[in-house]
């Protein structure tokens, strides 16, 4: 069983919403980032989004977009990004999600992604600009491998597109809080609870929001809806920051730490 | 069988690679386009406006000194640098801004690479009354101040992009970005052939005017259709509407010439076609100018309208069919082609189309006084005057 349906079957059993944090690898270095991998792991953390730099990245705010400029100085590639998760899976068994922009892959090539993909330990890809229609190939290669290929939807999805999209997912869906690229926003904004509801009504998939989630108060104001969030810029930001490799995990932890206390009511 | 399909691919290329965020709006843009396609008064309000306001139809002018000058086929230049803002972009910011109108937008907004879509897009704006945003790099800001002008002269918002290269590319990547987050309420005018379906298909249309009008004329003063023509290609729009009307005349040798910057051995280039390979970029797959792990490479060339890491999908079908031929000429070259037209013909051309006239030196030798070379001279070369007499005074002419 993929360590995504575990970790979220998990999650429905004790009733608590999940945590996933992202981290653009490779910023300041992929040693930092590997260390804060585990840390999020230790905090509680539900699973981890490792995003591979690119140099357009066009869904991404000004925080995500400097965090990859960053690590692409640095000469990061996919490459580095799969032999980063294969060195952490023997590490630590908290699912593991790779974003990448679809370029590197295709320049990499399907098979050889899927492939060295499973060594590495990947549980689940998430591609923002592959859209349903441009998906199948690299979603069939993924999931022949026990991989999930994570799909989104927004707020500006139609109903047909939910429906279509709903049948080819697996894992979770990726549901965007906002009409927007992402970076941390004030409140959950209603559009974000509003999709959480009309997706929920199409599918038993968990539903995981993203875009916009930066603080505790957005969890509480979520309440019922989602089965987790996403957090990004949030913490980009705080890596951002710098300092030596333990302030750093110290800063990431702490705040990580608060977002697992609001959770831990529920439970 | 007529390109793009319905997922909007030419043959292996094209495509919608862009966040969910965008797929209703590509596809409320589809519809739309199709709708106002297929409308006749649609068609006839923007031939009114063609005529009108941009001054259609442009000129095909033979190029008598020009011609004697480098012996061999009759030289015949296509002239869109006489549009109402000095280029062919006004063909499709007029069409697109007419379907904007229709589809109830109220603001529109585009990336600039030299300024001059921008400017366009800025103009149709203001005639429209449509609220409009430009993106623009700030290194090309710097290189083009007038055209900045302009814009701001014209009610534009113009936006500074400092993210990577701060050229056209990263420009691109803004509008895109802004376009996610106002969708409701405004339509990106992309200025070329390239980004997600149907942008290549529906800009190309709305350049197609070029060449419909060259065959009207070139059959008029010669009896007979064109042997080659030649356009210059950056994301590719003035070429795709210039070779569109001829593509199943097969008798007529289609060019396109790409920008070699300092050469294609130097890395320093933006010759996506000549020198490099399938990726996608900015919601399409084509060929692009990418490094191993698939990071989009900085295009250079002294033409900022071609400094472009992409091109139009259909160009990469064309090439890989071989229907178009594509090649490359420097900077140097080009700034000599700058230098022979307006010395010749007394026409300053647009550093871009000074490219493809570039290439007549290597066409013309192998041609004949019977045949005939339409070249299509896509814009004016005030808005270069700077950066020619610059380059020129370093290579001393």
């Amino acid at each position: 069983m993929n360590r995504i349906d575990q970790r979220f079957a998990q999650l429905r059993a004790s009733g608590r919403k999940g945590l996933i944090g992202y981290l653009t690898a490779g910023d300041p270095d992929l040693e930092v980032t590997g260390a804060l991998v585990l840390e999020m792991a230790r905090c509680g953390v539900d699973m981890v989004e490792l995003g591979v730099p690119f140099s357009d990245p066009v869904a991404d705010g000004p925080v995500i977009q400097a965090a990859s400029a960053r690590a692409l100085k640095k000469g990061v590639t996919l490459e580095d990004v799969l032999a980063l998760a294969g060195t952490l899976r023997a590490r630590t068994g908290i699912p593991l999600l790779m974003m990448t922009y679809y370029n590197p892959i295709f320049a990499y090539g399907i098979p050889k992604f899927v492939k060295t993909a499973l060594k590495s330990g990947i549980d689940g890809v998430v591609v923002p600009d592959l859209p349903l229609e441009e998906s199948e190939e690299l979603c069939q290669a993924m999931e022949t491998a026990g991989i999930h290929f994570i799909y989104f939807l927004s707020p500006t999805s139609s109903a047909e597109r939910i429906v279509e999209t709903v049948k080819r997912a697996r894992g979770f869906i990726y549901c965007v809080s906002v009409t927007g690229v992402t970076g941390a926003r004030e409140a959950i904004s209603e559009l974000g609870r509003k999709l959480l509801n009309r997706v929920g009504g199409f599918t038993q998939l968990p539903l995981a929001l993203g875009f916009g989630i930066s603080s505790p108060e957005q969890l509480i104001a979520l309440g019922d809806d989602g089965d987790a969030v996403i957090i990004g810029s949030a913490i980009v930001k705080l890596v951002e920051a710098g300092g030596t490799t333990e302030e750093i995990i110290n800063r990431v932890g702490k705040f990580l730490n608060d977002f697992k206390f609001i959770e831990s009511f529920r439970s | 069988m007529r390109l793009p399909d319905g997922r909007g691919y030419f043959g292996r290329f094209g495509g919608r690679f862009v966040p969910e965020t965008l797929m209703a709006a590509l596809i409320e843009l589809e519809e739309g386009y199709q709708a106002c396609k297929s409308d006749p008064e649609f068609r006839k309000e923007l031939d009114y406006y063609l005529k009108y306001y941009c001054g259609r139809p442009t000129p095909l002018y033979l190029a008598g000194r020009l011609t004697k000058r480098l012996g061999g086929a009759k030289v015949y230049l296509k002239r869109e640098d006489l549009n109402h803002t000095g280029a062919h972009k006004i063909n499709n910011t007029l069409g697109q801004a007419l379907l904007a109108r229709r589809m109830g937008k109220s603001r529109v907004i585009a990336e600039t690479g030299a300024g001059q879509h921008g400017v366009a897009t800025a103009t149709v704006a203001t005639m429209f009354g449509l609220e409009c945003a430009i993106y623009m790099g700030e290194e090309d800001m710097r290189r083009q101040e007038l055209n900045v002008f302009r814009m701001r002269l014209l009610g534009a918002r113009v936006i500074p992009v400092t993210a990577g290269s701060k050229t056209l590319k990263d420009a691109t990547s803004e509008a895109l970005r802004d376009w996610v987050s106002n969708v409701k309420s405004t339509h990106y005018i992309l200025g070329s052939v390239v980004g997600p379906h149907p942008y290549p298909a529906m800009v190309r249309d709305f350049q197609a005017v070029i060449g419909r009008e060259t065959k009207e004329q070139i059959l008029e003063s010669e009896g007979k259709l064109p042997d080659y023509l030649v356009a210059c290609v950056g994301g590719g729009s003035n070429a795709i509407g210039f070779f569109h009307p001829f593509l199943e005349d097969e008798g007529v040798r289609l060019i396109g010439v790409e920008a070699a910057g300092k050469g294609l051995s130097s890395g320093s280039h933006a010759a996506s076609l000549t020198g490099g390979s399938p990726g996608v970029l900015h919601g399409n797959l084509s060929y692009l100018l990418q490094d191993a792990a698939g990071q989009v490479k900085v295009a250079h060339s002294i033409s900022a309208g071609l400094d472009y890491p992409g091109v139009g999908p259909e160009h990469a079908y064309l090439k890989d069919t071989g229907r178009a031929t594509y090649v490359a000429v420097a900077d140097a070259e080009a700034l000599n082609a700058f230098v022979l037209l307006t010395e010749c013909e007394g026409i300053i051309p647009a550093l871009e189309s000074a490219h493809a006239a570039a290439y007549l030196e290597q066409l013309l030798p192998g041609t004949s006084a019977a045949e005939s070379v339409v070249v299509c001279l896509s814009g004016r070369g005030d808005k270069d005057v700077e950066v020619a007499s610059k380059a020129l005074e370093e290579v001393g002419i």
